[in-house]
């Protein structure tokens, strides 16, 4: 049953990205919208605001909730495409070990920039 | 006017109503490619390209091999691919294909054997990998004494995926076993379903560590084309969905596997009404 919970997680992923990306592109683009709903952002896109969001913990943790479901979902996508070029059970090992690090390696990375820009 | 058409069983009208061109891939064991030959061929109403191929083999060509049984769809031997989309030729009237061009090939996605012949080990060996057969752990399936309860609405969960005739034509239209030879297939996984979902049964535990492994449900693109290419009706796009949905909650434990339907206790309070005669006694004997 590993590959059923895999591929839950998959949709699980889309789901988070789905609502959080909602979220980003909200205040990215609807800024109109925004003020008149009462919120203070303003000028999404300029630098004071990308600090200040930097800044709050909901964001940064957003962000790495975000990072996280796009490199699960993203790379499971590109396994399923490799594994359809119909590799070996080695090369199967390789692609999902390359995986793996390349998602681990991204994910860390993303954190450390997302914590960094919260502390400082 | 009518003849009866001795292949096909039908009665069909003398009058030719149009002539077509049969283009029809040849192939040989030995041969370094297929190539096409064109035979023209006069059709009647109710004429179908199984009829065409007859006509073909009988007056034009003895040398075209190609594989038929039943004439009349419940077989499944005679699918090809006409007129780019895979069909069964004793299904298919030639009038309603509305072309003067009736271009035939074996199915793709499958080895040729000759000609209009594919090698359909593959489908059968996919089949049998899912266990399509009730799995129980009792001596009631080697020694039968009653049949297994089974309401009407729990037959209904699983009916229509019975009426599989293992023609092979929704692996033809599969774009993922197109470029993956080890993807189950459409037919296997809606078959496998069928057992699943049957409640007689009790091996759907293994049967989805099959289906739902690395080469199963998760390489369905979900692309409908097995569903529109079955002759029979057959939705196997949907069984795959329904076979992903019981392994994410088995997976997940949120749907436990169910006992397996009783066998039927035997009758008390019935008489057989007067005037109707016993059963014959049984063809092979209770050990």
């Amino acid at each position: 049953m590993r590959e059923a919970t895999l591929w839950t997680l998959h949709l699980a992923a889309g789901v988070v990205i789905l609502v959080f990306l909602s979220i980003h592109m909200g205040i990215m683009h609807l800024e109109d919208v925004l003020t008149a709903l009462g919120t203070g952002y303003r000028d999404a896109l300029g630098w004071a605001s990308v600090v200040m969001r930097n800044k709050q913990l909901y964001f940064t943790i957003t962000y790495v909730i975000l990072l996280a479901a796009a490199l699960y979902h993203g790379l499971y996508g590109l396994r399923n495409i490799l594994l359809e070029l119909g590799p070996g059970p080695t090369a199967v090992r390789v692609i999902q070990g390359i995986l793996i690090l390349l998602g681990a390696s991204l994910f860390v990375l993303g954190t450390i920039a997302a914590i960094a820009a919260y502390v400082r | 006017m009518c003849q009866w058409n001795e292949h096909s069983g039908q009665a069909l009208s003398d009058e030719i109503v149009r002539e077509v061109v049969f283009r029809v891939q040849r192939y040989s064991p030995g041969q370094d490619r297929p190539v096409t030959r064109e035979y023209r061929v006069p059709v009647t109403r109710g004429m179908t390209v199984l009829d065409g191929l007859h006509y073909i083999r009988d007056n034009l060509d003895a040398t075209l091999s190609y594989r038929f049984s039943c004439r009349m769809g419940v077989c499944g031997s005679c699918g090809m691919y006409i007129n780019s989309f895979p069909r069964l030729a004793c299904q298919t009237q030639i009038l309603e294909l509305n072309s003067d061009l009736v271009d035939v090939r074996p199915m793709p996605n499958y080895p040729v054997v000759k000609d209009l012949v594919p090698d359909l080990s593959q489908l059968f060996a996919k089949h049998r990998e899912v266990q399509p057969f009730i799995i129980r752990n009792e001596q009631e399936l080697e020694h039968p004494t009653a049949e297994f309860l089974q309401k009407p609405e729990e037959l209904l969960r699983y009916l229509q995926f019975t009426y599989c005739i293992k023609c092979g034509l929704c692996l033809t239209a599969c774009p993922t076993v197109a470029t993956d030879p080890r993807y189950l297939g459409p037919q296997a996984l809606a078959q496998s379903y069928r057992y699943c979902a049957d409640t007689r049964d009790a091996g759907a535990e293994g049967r989805l560590r099959i289906a739902a492994g690395r080469d199963g449900v998760w390489r369905c693109h979900l692309a409908g084309a097995c569903s529109e290419a079955c002759p029979k009706g057959v939705d196997p796009a949907l069984g795959i969905q329904l076979l992903k949905r019981l392994a994410v909650l088995r997976a997940l434990s949120l749907k436990k596997p169910h006992s397996p339907a009783p066998v039927a206790g035997k009758r008390t309070g019935v008489e057989r009404r007067p005037g109707i005669p016993q059963p014959p006694p049984p063809t092979v004997e209770s050990r």
